[in-house]
This record gives C-alpha cells, sequence and structure tokens, in this order.
C-alpha cells in the first residue's frame, strides 16, 4: 500500500519560473489496485511518480510504502519496491547489452551484487518462458543487443523486466504514449495481464482518456499539483471521455489543456 | 634498414606495455562512457611506485601490486571528486591529474629515477624484447582474462549497465555512483600496473612520463575496434584487440621514425590519428544522412 501524505515540491522556488508542481498531496493507493492517472500538462503526473521513485526530495511530506517511510531513501535503494516503465522506450533498458543480460539485472532488482556470473544455470530457460508470452520472438535472441529492438519490443522487456520481481507497486508513466497506436494497444493488453496475473498494485499515468477509463480499477485526475477527481467502481466504468472533460473544468475552472489526451 | 627490423621486437613490446593502459582507457571511455584524464597522472604514479618500491629492495611482484594499489586509490580520488563534489568527470580528471604530479615527485624524491636492469631485478627490459614480449603477453592475457571474468559478474555487470544506461541502473537498484568509483578505480590501476611495466622496460621512471598518455591509449582502443568489431562483437575479442591496436599504433610509429620525420611532430601525429578515428563515425553519418536527402528518401516530417 502507498500513502503520499501532504507532499509538496516545488521547482525554481524563489525564481520567476517557480511552478508548485505538486501542492500539498494526498494519496492513498490500496493493496492490489490498479489506479489510472490523467491531468492537463504540467498537473503534476509525472512529478508524482518522480516523488515516489525518489529523484528527487519533496519538499515536505511523507511518502510510505507498506507501511515504511521512504521519503528520504536514496533512489536506487527504493528500486527492491518499486517496477518502473517509462515513456521513452529507451529509458528501461541497456541498449549495449543482451535481453538476457537486462532480464537477469532486473531479476536482481535491489538484491547485493555479488561476483557471482551474471547468468547462473537454469536462468536462460526461465527467460525463455517469460519472453515467449511476449509473442515478439525474442525468446529466440536471448543473447541480441536490446539496442536492435524496436521501440514497442523495448517497452514490452521493461514492462516484464518491472514486474518479474513482483514489485510492490508498479509504476507506468505513459509508457504506450512514444508507441504506434497498434503497439501501443499490444503493450497495453500485456499490462493489463501482467498486472491480472499478478496482482500487482499500479500507478499508471495516461495521455489517453479512453484508456485510463477503460483499465483499471481507479481513475484520479491531477491539476495543479493536486487530486480534483476520484472515482472508482461503477462510476469509473460509466464514465465517457466528455464526463471527464466537463468534470475538468467544473472542478478546475478552466479547459482541458492537452490536445493528445482529447483527441486519441 | 636492418636498424628497422632490429627494432620491431621493441616495438611489438611498448605495444603490449601500452596495450594494458590503453585497456585502462578502454573501461571508462567504451565501457562506464566517462571520459577520465587521470590516467595520465597513474600511469607515472604506477612506476614511482613501483621504482621507489623496487630501489627500497621490495619484491618485485609486491612492488608490482603496490603500483596498481596506487592506480586503484588515485582512480577513486577522481570518482569522489566526480561523484561527491559533482565536478564534471572529465575535469575531476584534470584535477586528479595535477594532484599525482606533485605526489609522484614526492615519491620519486627528484624527476628522474633509474632502474636499470643491471642493478635491480627488473621483471622486463627493452635489452632483451624477446622476454619483454613474453612477459608482455602474459600480463595482456591475465588482464584480459580477468576483465573478461569481472564484467561477466553480476557487480561487473552492474558497471557496464552503468556506463550504458543510468537511469535504468538506478531503476534496477544499482547505486551508480558506486559502480562508477568501481569502474574509475579499476581502469587506473590497470593504468598503474601499465606504468610500472614501462618504467622497467625503459629502464627509468620519469616525472613526465605520463603527459599525453590518455591519447596512446585512446589511440590503442580506437585503432583496436576498428581492427576487431567487424571480426566478432565477443568482449574478449574486443578487449584484445586494445593490444592489436597498441601494437600496431607503436610498429607505425617506429616505421615513422625510420622514415626520418621531425620527432617533434609525433604528438602531433599521435593525436591527429585519434582525430580522424573518433571523427569518422560521425562524419559518415553525417554524410549519409545528407546523402539520403539528396535521394529524397527517407523524409519523416
Amino acid at each position: 500500500m502507498l500513502e503520499l501524505i501532504n507532499v509538496t515540491k516545488t521547482f525554481h522556488k524563489g525564481s520567476i519560473d517557480e511552478k508548485i508542481a505538486l501542492n500539498q498531496l494526498n494519496f492513498t493507493l490500496r493493496d492490489g489496485e490498479f489506479v489510472t492517472v490523467i491531468g492537463s500538462n504540467g498537473a503534476g503526473k509525472s512529478t508524482m511518480q518522480n516523488a515516489i521513485c525518489g529523484s528527487w526530495l519533496p519538499d515536505s511530506g511523507k511518502i510510505l510504502l507498506d507501511g515504511t517511510d521512504i521519503t528520504l531513501l536514496p533512489e536506487h535503494r527504493r528500486a527492491k519496491y518499486l517496477g518502473r516503465v517509462y515513456q521513452d522506450p529507451m529509458m528501461g533498458t541497456a541498449a549495449n547489452m543482451q535481453i538476457e543480460e537486462n532480464l537477469a539485472l532486473a531479476a536482481r532488482r535491489g538484491k547485493k551484487k555479488s561476483l557471482l556470473p551474471l547468468i547462473r544455470k537454469g536462468e536462460r530457460e526461465q527467460y525463455v518462458k517469460l519472453l515467449s508470452r511476449l509473442g515478439l520472438g525474442l525468446e529466440n535472441r536471448l543473447s541480441a543487443k536490446v539496442g536492435t529492438l524496436s521501440g514497442g519490443q523495448r517497452q514490452a522487456l521493461t514492462l516484464l523486466m518491472a514486474t518479474m520481481q513482483h514489485p510492490n507497486l508498479l509504476l507506468l508513466d505513459e509508457h504506450t504514449a512514444a508507441l504506434d497506436p497498434k503497439t501501443a494497444a499490444k503493450v497495453m493488453e500485456l499490462t493489463e495481464s501482467l498486472v491480472h496475473e499478478n496482482n500487482i498494485s499500479t500507478l499508471m499515468i495516461t495521455h489517453n482518456m479512453k484508456d485510463a477509463i477503460r483499465y483499471g480499477d481507479r481513475l484520479i485526475m491531477l491539476h495543479a499539483g493536486k487530486i480534483i477527481l476520484d472515482v472508482s467502481g461503477e462510476e469509473k466504468k460509466n464514465l465517457t471521455v466528455p464526463d471527464l472533460l466537463a468534470k475538468f473544468s467544473e472542478a478546475a475552472g478552466e479547459e482541458f489543456a492537452g490536445d493528445k489526451a482529447i483527441l486519441s | 634498414m636492418l636498424n628497422y627490423l632490429s627494432a620491431l621486437p621493441g616495438a611489438v613490446a611498448q605495444g603490449l606495455i601500452w596495450g594494458l593502459m590503453g585497456l585502462g582507457v578502454f573501461i571508462t571511455y567504451k565501457v562506464l562512457d566517462i571520459a577520465d584524464l587521470t590516467v595520465d597522472g597513474t600511469l607515472c604514479t604506477g612506476a614511482a611506485v613501483f621504482s621507489v618500491a623496487m630501489i627500497a629492495g621490495v619484491n618485485p611482484w609486491i612492488s608490482l601490486i603496490l603500483a596498481i594499489l596506487s592506480g586503484l586509490a588515485a582512480g577513486a580520488l577522481t570518482g569522489v571528486f566526480h561523484i561527491c563534489l559533482g565536478i564534471p568527470a572529465i575535469l575531476a580528471g584534470i584535477l586528479t591529474q595535477m594532484i599525482p604530479w606533485s605526489v609522484n615527485l614526492k615519491i620519486l624524491g627528484k624527476p628522474n629515477v633509474s632502474i636499470s636492469f643491471r642493478t635491480y631485478p627488473v621483471l622486463l627490459s627493452l635489452s632483451n624484447p624477446p622476454r619483454a614480449i613474453l612477459v608482455g603477453v602474459l600480463f595482456a592475457a591475465g588482464v584480459i582474462a580477468m576483465l573478461y571474468w569481472f564484467f561477466g559478474t553480476e557487480l561487473g555487470a552492474s558497471v557496464r549497465a552503468t556506463g550504458s544506461n543510468p537511469v535504468m541502473c538506478r531503476a534496477q537498484g544499482i547505486n551508480t555512483n558506486m559502480t562508477k568509483i568501481l569502474g574509475l578505480s579499476l581502469s587506473n590501476g590497470i593504468v598503474a600496473l601499465s606504468g610500472a611495466l614501462l618504467c622497467q622496460y625503459q629502464g627509468f621512471t620519469d616525472i613526465n612520463m605520463g603527459r599525453g598518455a590518455v591519447v596512446t591509449g585512446l589511440a590503442a582502443v580506437v585503432i583496436g575496434s576498428a581492427i576487431v568489431n567487424k571480426l566478432s562483437l565477443n568482449f574478449a575479442v574486443k578487449l584484445a584487440g586494445v593490444f592489436f591496436g597498441a601494437i600496431l599504433y607503436f610498429l607505425v610509429y617506429q616505421t615513422v621514425i625510420f622514415i626520418g620525420l621531425d620527432s617533434d611532430l609525433l604528438k602531433m601525429l599521435s593525436a591527429l590519428v585519434v582525430t580522424v578515428f573518433l571523427g569518422t563515425p560521425y562524419v559518415k553519418k553525417e554524410l549519409s544522412k545528407a546523402g539520403s536527402i539528396r535521394k529524397g528518401g527517407n523524409s519523416r516530417a
């Protein structure tokens, strides 16, 4: 379970570019919940995830994960609990390394790195099994450099790497935004099946309102660093994109800014 | 001509010794993706520590270990400057290049110390090129084997991953500060070993012996990768390629000297060779881009 308590983050404090990215944000994600996050440009969606990951420290507030205070924990030490997939398909994998090496590093997420061989007996069989479910033929290319894969393939691989060690929380930051529609749909399908099968608590930022409605058990909308809409259950299932836009202007007092979200 | 031919075994031996230096550069430049200039200082530090230890009567093998340790420490210091003080790697390297210069002078006590094979039990010397080549090959093989093993371990793979994608590393729980310090340290340890062998080979340690060494190391790396990259992508082959690069470099060097080129120009020539090798891939890419636009294809709106 994840808890954000009064988390505030201001960028460029004291300059004319000062921007309050998170404003006393309070949010609780229950165990096993799949929450989708939408919001206009600059609403604080990515900032919220970066706060959870520890890319920087918040100005104030607390972040609890399964009851442990992780507010001050360095990024690489939180990794034990978190699976991450980025918007940029290049970010989640090491291009110069082989597919199996990337998987092996992910299999050791948050563990101490020893002087034993990276890939040990029996591991390859396990990776073949994991990869074959992607249906991309990667199971036959274990020793190929990840840099030779397409964006969609890399994103699918990143997803696998993020979930294979059963994270306490899976963080998806617009992870299909950089893919073509067909590949995006495939990666989304894969996301849903991996999340459900393994019952992983998930926080998914998306630019796509339809996806935000279709996937997950709960939807939150961010605006100016605060949650302005929080729906779940039947209410969420019955939402439509016009509903969301109406609710946005009602709550925020302005039009939704983000063409991509409305048009797609 | 006979003179020239008799100089070739020496060039091979020098190539093997400098190849070790090249491996150090390979680790930072190719694996970690950091341009580390500390190596100019550590080459001499390794030589200084070795010569002083040997003159004090320490066993050559133990002197060698002391030299390696001094290099490991210098590399770690660059890492700490870079990581903890946020100084860009290239500047941190320049700083830790200056520090050894003073330290080296203090270690040596004077700018030039002789460790002639006539007086000291050195492992190799230019007076005996076949033996120098043999020793060089053994060290090369040993260090290649060690690096091949290390970069295949969990820890070594983390260092490689740090050079490839630090963001991904942190998401996988790898402390990239630690892996960078480790890589820099390892690199400079090997460079110090190279310095310790070099001073034995030439029979003296000079305070300026490391000046511009990084260029020679880079030359070995870029020439080496140009030779072997088409043959195989195996990591051990890539490491061995650095030695081929270094040997070729010194063979060409000897040839140029034999032809009678002004030796004052040699450093410039080395730098130009490295420039050509480093710049070629970029220029090629730009040219092919321009080519495809002219053909009218592949335009991405």
